[in-house]
């Protein structure tokens, strides 16, 4: 406080900037306020440009939240009474993601607009989420050791069956004072590979997307690296809401996130947006994809052909479960269906949680394509 | 030369994009500006930005605008301090606890010290150029890692203990986003987000780049770069594909294909996914014929 006190005048409103900014959940440290400052004197400042540019190059707002940094610069530098908010246009297709302490912080603004979102919270938060003794504990503890493995490029100590460890061989001999002991060995790890659930919200599946939510906190919480998005008319990552332990909490938090639930579907554009986001698809590189759907998407389905088509070129394991399933007449037979189901590696039963415990339990084991067994079928 | 000649040669963000045009690489402002107060506040710069939009290029440009030695550190899956710090010489030190018998020996002594990327430009009598490429693709604890390093150029082996920077290095993170760095490390960086050019900037570049080619031609493959990067493809092309594509089209013009027909036959060096190449080709001619007008 006192330091503030003793700032120079022409320093306080840089400094009233990056508290502004704190105040809006932008992680801005006292160095970096300290940064900008510098920077805004190096520059001149000739220009309320070079203020800007100072406080881009030395506040560091990550691209996703430069809009709502620049609108704060507006109001802040020039007094922007009407800053411009994200469009809510319906027809585009909106990411959006779970950033802990800011999405609380805006929670309660948007249940200000009012009905149609409040409503949405209540309906979701009155379903299945309170029951509970459905084996998803259990589903959690086994997860880690039953997902696919990988060789990592770190190395853990082994007894047999590696290389040579000379790093600790050798602190071994010293400290036995030149006398070697038998070689300590290395090999590659294996870890687990990442595990991604794509939830589908619409309307459709609306008897089921409260099973599949709770399975997904049970894989968030069992997994090492699971990461879970819902889709609907939009794409919503919820992972960071299913990392709190204590389910109810988790799902109402992960409920709030979410604006399309039972919805429209828009599946082939929402994983395309999915795959356009560069940290997400990393998020499928080399995982066990898994899309909770019935993949009954509407109208042309080239879109959703081309991103399942994506996904499956980065995936280890692509898997689609769906409740129609678990109807013994089901087949895929919709013309969505015929033309993803080549890229499958599994089209399988999503219809309860036990069956979709079994198969994401599973995933490690090697099966037929799901073309070839639905062929079987037929 | 040291910190101050680097700071006489970056006077101003007009300064440095004067000179980094000398080195042909072509900056906007925001850039310029995000390069100046890097070198000025002597923190780490930190690039961020679709693959092929000229990370790794601008880092090369500071080398050689301040006339240092690049010092490149690829990141991958699994680097970890034996990769980018140090590594002991373990065959040499257990050769010399042998030949030493009963004597005292030094086993972490300089001469069985490997210095990798980060202790070579901490050690260099001159300042030198750090370039940490890709930083995404490496684990959390390697970041952690080389928070010491970036915030106060030093590092800390446990041996030895401290090595402080002999002249502090300009170091330049590059990021194409496909994780979230920690927090940790953005605040130690001068952060600027690098964007694809306009298409009268990308004709600019490709002019600057391109041997041969002509006007004309590199404001065409600007403009159809431009409509090409709009669609939905898995891999956007970069700007040094928009170059290789107005080379190779050149190219085949002079060997007798006539400008649409050279363009659209090239496109192998723009587009270099199979399914983006199907799902462009039906349109291609239609974007090529457009561009040109």
């Amino acid at each position: 406080m006192r330091r503030a006190e003793n700032l120079p005048r022409a320093a306080a409103p840089f400094l009233g900037f990056a508290m502004l900014l704190r105040h809006h959940a932008f992680a801005i440290a006292p160095e970096q306020a300290t940064s900008f400052m510098q920077a805004v004197t190096l520059l001149g400042p000739r220009s309320m440009n070079d203020i800007r540019e100072a406080a881009l190059a030395t506040l560091a707002p990550s691209p996703d939240h430069r809009e709502e940094f620049e609108t704060h610069f507006r109001s802040y530098f020039y007094g922007d009474a009407n800053p411009s908010i994200e469009g809510e246009e319906d027809d585009e297709t909106r990411i959006k993601e779970d950033r802990g302490a800011r999405e609380e912080e805006h929670g309660p603004a948007r249940e200000e607009k009012g009905g149609e979102l409040s409503s949405a919270l209540e309906q979701l938060s009155n379903r299945d989420f309170q029951r509970d003794g459905d084996g998803l504990g259990a589903f959690g503890r086994k997860l880690a050791s039953a997902l696919p493995a990988r060789r990592s490029f770190r190395t853990i100590r082994t007894r047999s069956r590696g290389t040579l460890d000379l790093r600790r061989s050798l602190s071994e001999i010293v400290s036995a004072d030149g006398d070697i002991p038998s070689p300590l060995l290395r090999r590659r790890q294996l870890v687990p590979r990442k595990l991604l659930l794509l939830i589908d919200v619409s309307g459709s599946m609306k008897l089921h997307t409260a099973n599949y939510v709770k399975l997904a906190h049970a894989a968030v919480q069992g997994a090492n690296r699971a990461e879970v998005f819902t889709f609907g008319t939009r794409l919503t990552r919820i992972t960071s809401a299913l990392r709190i332990r204590d389910r109810d909490q988790a799902l109402a938090r992960a409920a709030a996130l979410v604006d399309d639930w039972d919805g429209g579907t828009r599946m082939g554009p929402t994983l395309l947006a999915f795959l356009s986001v560069p940290r997400f698809s990393a998020f499928a590189r080399g995982a066990a994809v898994v899309i909770l759907s019935d993949a009954l998407e509407r109208g042309d389905h080239s879109d959703l052909e081309t991103a399942i088509r994506r996904l499956s070129a980065r995936a280890f394991r692509l898997s689609l479960a769906t409740p129609l399933a678990g109807d013994p007449r089901f087949h895929p037979a919709t013309a969505a269906l015929r033309a993803i189901l080549p890229l499958l590696d599994d089209l399988v039963d999503g219809s309860s949680v036990k069956s979709l415990s079994d198969v994401i339990l599973s995933l490690a084991r090697p099966a037929p394509a799901a073309e070839t067994i639905w062929k079987r079928v037929a | 030369m040291t910190r101050a000649d680097a700071i006489e040669i970056a006077a101003s963000p007009e300064a440095v994009a004067a000179r980094l045009a000398a080195s042909r690489y072509l900056a906007d402002d925001s850039l310029a500006t995000a390069i100046f107060l890097a070198i000025r506040l002597g923190k780490p710069l930190l690039l961020e930005g679709a693959p092929g939009v000229g990370k790794t290029e601008a880092a090369k440009a500071v080398a050689e605008l301040l006339g240092r030695e690049l010092v490149r550190l690829q990141c991958y899956e699994g680097i970890d301090a034996a990769h980018a710090l140090y590594e002991w010489n373990y065959q040499r030190q257990l050769l010399a606890i042998r030949h030493a018998g009963e004597h005292e020996i030094d086993i972490y002594d300089d001469r069985f010290l490997i210095a990798r990327p980060l202790l070579q430009v901490l050690r260099a009598p001159e300042q030198r150029v750090l370039l940490v490429d890709e930083i995404d693709r490496s684990d959390h604890e390697f970041e952690a890692l080389l928070l010491e390093f970036l915030s106060d150029f030093q590092i800390s082996i446990p041996e030895r203990g401290t090595i402080r920077a002999a002249t502090q290095p300009i170091v330049i993170l590059t990021s194409n986003r496909t994780r979230e760095l920690a927090e940790a490390l953005r605040r130690r960086c001068v952060y600027h987000w690098i964007g694809y050019p306009d298409a009268a900037r990308e004709a600019e570049i490709i002019m600057l780049r391109a041997g041969g080619v002509a006007e004309a031609t590199a404001r065409a493959v600007a403009n159809a770069v431009q409509s090409i990067r709009a669609r939905p493809l898995a891999k956007p092309p970069g700007i040094a594909e928009a170059v290789e594509w107005a080379n190779a089209a050149t190219i085949l013009e002079k060997g007798g294909s006539p400008w649409p027909e050279a363009f659209r036959r090239a496109i192998g060096v723009l587009i270099k996914d199979e399914e983006d190449l199907s799902s462009i080709a039906p349109e291609l001619g239609a974007i090529v014929e457009e561009a040109l007008v």
